[in-house]
């Protein structure tokens, strides 16, 4: 009950933090050129405040990540689930867990000093800090994550539809695919979402990798910053408390916020409308 | 016992089935099943009346670690289905079945029921329309759902559900149902509704149905099993079995003195 009420006070508190931050920050740039303009530069002689390039960067390797995780997490969710044995799926899954506790930076270093040199033997053009390379990690990262929760989503439909499915001769992989994955559907798609979230609130991998200037591109290929890479570049220095430079992060957080939280609304009305069936 | 010439469609030799862990659930059953019959099984619960039904679509083959003994032999080809040669599909074919609970699939009306098709390659829409219409009037379904046959299975209420499941089971043309329970998730009309069902689906195929409810019993089967811990303990034509059962147990277990 403490344990609750502290969380709901210390949200509360962000939240309030960010809103009241960000005010401030609007009382110095118009909303329209926070939207709009196509530069970032908060820290510059001449500043700007267009959030769309750390809003690109940010897209743009989540789309990378998912690319990597969606089907790898997908299909190894359905081996665990439909086709791995009791001792497999047992052993694999500890390990799932394991992976989703490695302290994210070091998949920054990974990305940054395995990953890329790696791609610049495929690709001899790319740079050094590119979102390609943070992209990859990324979804390697939120692997385990899509994994386990679809895996949890398919192993919650009751076994008496596919044995409803093996009765009518299907095969495993038939019931696996055209029942199990359909009937577990809404869980699956609401692990891509939190998926998601987690891609787009993911830090350190993006802040070690893939340089940090904002850049407004959709090319993973070339190197970019992301919403939250800004957030901690700026919150590492030492800007004066209340400075525009100070409050701009808390703008761009506002944004990372509005963005994690309608995608985590939706995945949880999909998981509950799932949880319902049955 | 039966002096019939009614041809046997299967049979049980000797079947006896052990549970993984070893439990020994049925125990040298011999048990025809008669063509275009009825036949149902009745018995206490936990006698092994759905581990015997099961054995007929090697529905246990799912579960690791399950084993049978002894035969169940398909006429008129003569093919033992528990033969570890036998593709355990193959028998899934030949052999439907429908569930206590209705299991509906998160599809369509009309994709539930074409869905033995098309796990079999079939995707000739032409066909599949015809065989879909077919099996939901074989399973007097036709008329209530014939205008929204894409609605999602789900939506339709529990006895329709059950009767989707019997037009899903229809499909496939199986020369075996096995019924397990099928009415005891139904309410009264929904259950004189499957009843009736299976009395004119006796034309087309051969049933053996699990029961609890001995007027149901009663009602709709030509033959009657009464097992008792894993075995047989008799078996005869429905009339027989209610008004003159030769043994004492049967006798106390339809007429409620124990069960
Ligand atoms: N998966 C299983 N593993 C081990 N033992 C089982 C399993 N399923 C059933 N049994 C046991 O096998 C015996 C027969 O069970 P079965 O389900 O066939 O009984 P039943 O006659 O269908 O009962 P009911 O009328 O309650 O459905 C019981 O002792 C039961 O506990
Ligand atoms: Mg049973």
């Amino acid at each position: 009950m403490l344990a609750a009420l502290s969380a709901v006070f210390t949200t509360v508190a962000i939240v309030g933090i960010l809103l009241y931050e960000s005010y401030g920050f609007f009382e110095h740039v118009a909303l329209k050129d926070f939207l709009t303009d196509t530069v970032w530069t908060p820290l510059f002689e001449n500043p700007r405040y267009g959030i769309l390039p750390l809003v690109s960067g940010t897209l743009t390797i989540t789309g990378v990540a998912l690319m990597i995780a969606i089907p790898i997490g997908t299909i190894s969710a359905i081996y665990l689930s439909e086709f791995a044995s009791h001792k497999v799926r047992e052993t694999v899954k500890p390990i799932l867990e394991l992976l989703e506790g490695v302290p994210t930076i070091v998949f920054g270093y990974f990305a940054l000093l395995f990953i890329t040199p790696l791609l610049q033997k495929i690709f001899p053009g790319l740079p050094t800090f590119n979102m390609l390379s943070p992209g990859i990690v990324v979804g390697i990262m939120i692997i385990p994550y899509i994994a386990s929760v679809s895996e949890d989503a398919m192993r919650a439909v009751p076994m008496s539809m596919r044995e409803g499915s093996y009765a009518m001769g299907a095969t495993r992989f038939q019931t696996a695919i055209r029942v199990v994955t359909p009937a577990a559907i809404s869980g699956i798609v609401a692990a891509y979402i939190l998926g998601i979230s987690r891609a787009i609130g993911e830090t350190m991998v993006v802040a070690i990798a893939a340089g940090q200037q904002p850049n407004l591109t959709f090319n993973p290929m070339e190197s970019a910053a992301t919403i939250t890479a800004y957030i901690v570049q700026v919150a590492m220095g030492d800007l004066p408390h209340g400075s525009i430079g100070y409050q701009s992060i808390f703008a761009a957080g506002l944004v990372l916020m509005l963005m994690t939280l309608t995608l985590n609304l939706i995945g949880h009305m999909t998981r509950k409308k799932f949880s319902e069936r049955y | 016992m039966m002096t019939t010439t009614t041809p046997v469609k299967a049979e049980a030799r000797n079947l006896s089935f052990f549970y993984n862990g070893g439990n020994h659930a049925l125990k040298g059953v011999n048990m025809p099943l008669y063509e275009n019959k009825i036949t149902a099984l009745i018995g206490p619960s936990g006698c092994g009346k759905s581990t015997f039904l099961r054995c007929f679509n090697r529905m246990h083959d799912l579960y690791p670690g399950n084993k049978y003994e002894g035969q169940i032999v398909m006429h008129p080809d003569n093919t033992n289905i528990l033969e570890k040669s036998v593709d355990p599909i193959e028998v899934r074919m030949r052999i439907s079945m429908v569930f206590q609970k209705p299991n509906p699939f998160p599809k369509s009306i009309y994709e539930n029921v074409a869905y033995g098709l098309r796990v079999r390659g079939e995707n000739n829409k032409r066909m599949l329309d015809d065989k879909v219409e077919e099996a939901l009037k074989g399973a007097a379904l036709w008329n209530e759902v014939k205008d929204r046959q894409q609605d999602l299975a789900f939506n339709l209420s529990g006895g329709q559900q059950q009767r989707l499941c019997i037009a899903r089971a229809l499909a496939t043309d199986p020369e075996i149902m096995l019924f397990d329970e099928p009415t005891s998730a139904l309410d009264p009309i929904a259950t004189a509704n499957i009843e009736e069902l299976m009395s004119e689906l006796k034309n087309k195929l051969t049933i053996l149905v699990v029961t609890h409810n001995m007027q149901q019993a009663a009602r709709v089967s030509d033959y009657t099993a009464y097992m008792y811990l894993g075995e047989l303990m008799e078996y005869g034509d429905t009339d027989t079995i209610f008004t003159r059962p030769t043994r004492k147990e049967t006798e106390d277990y339809i007429t409620g003195k124990f069960g």
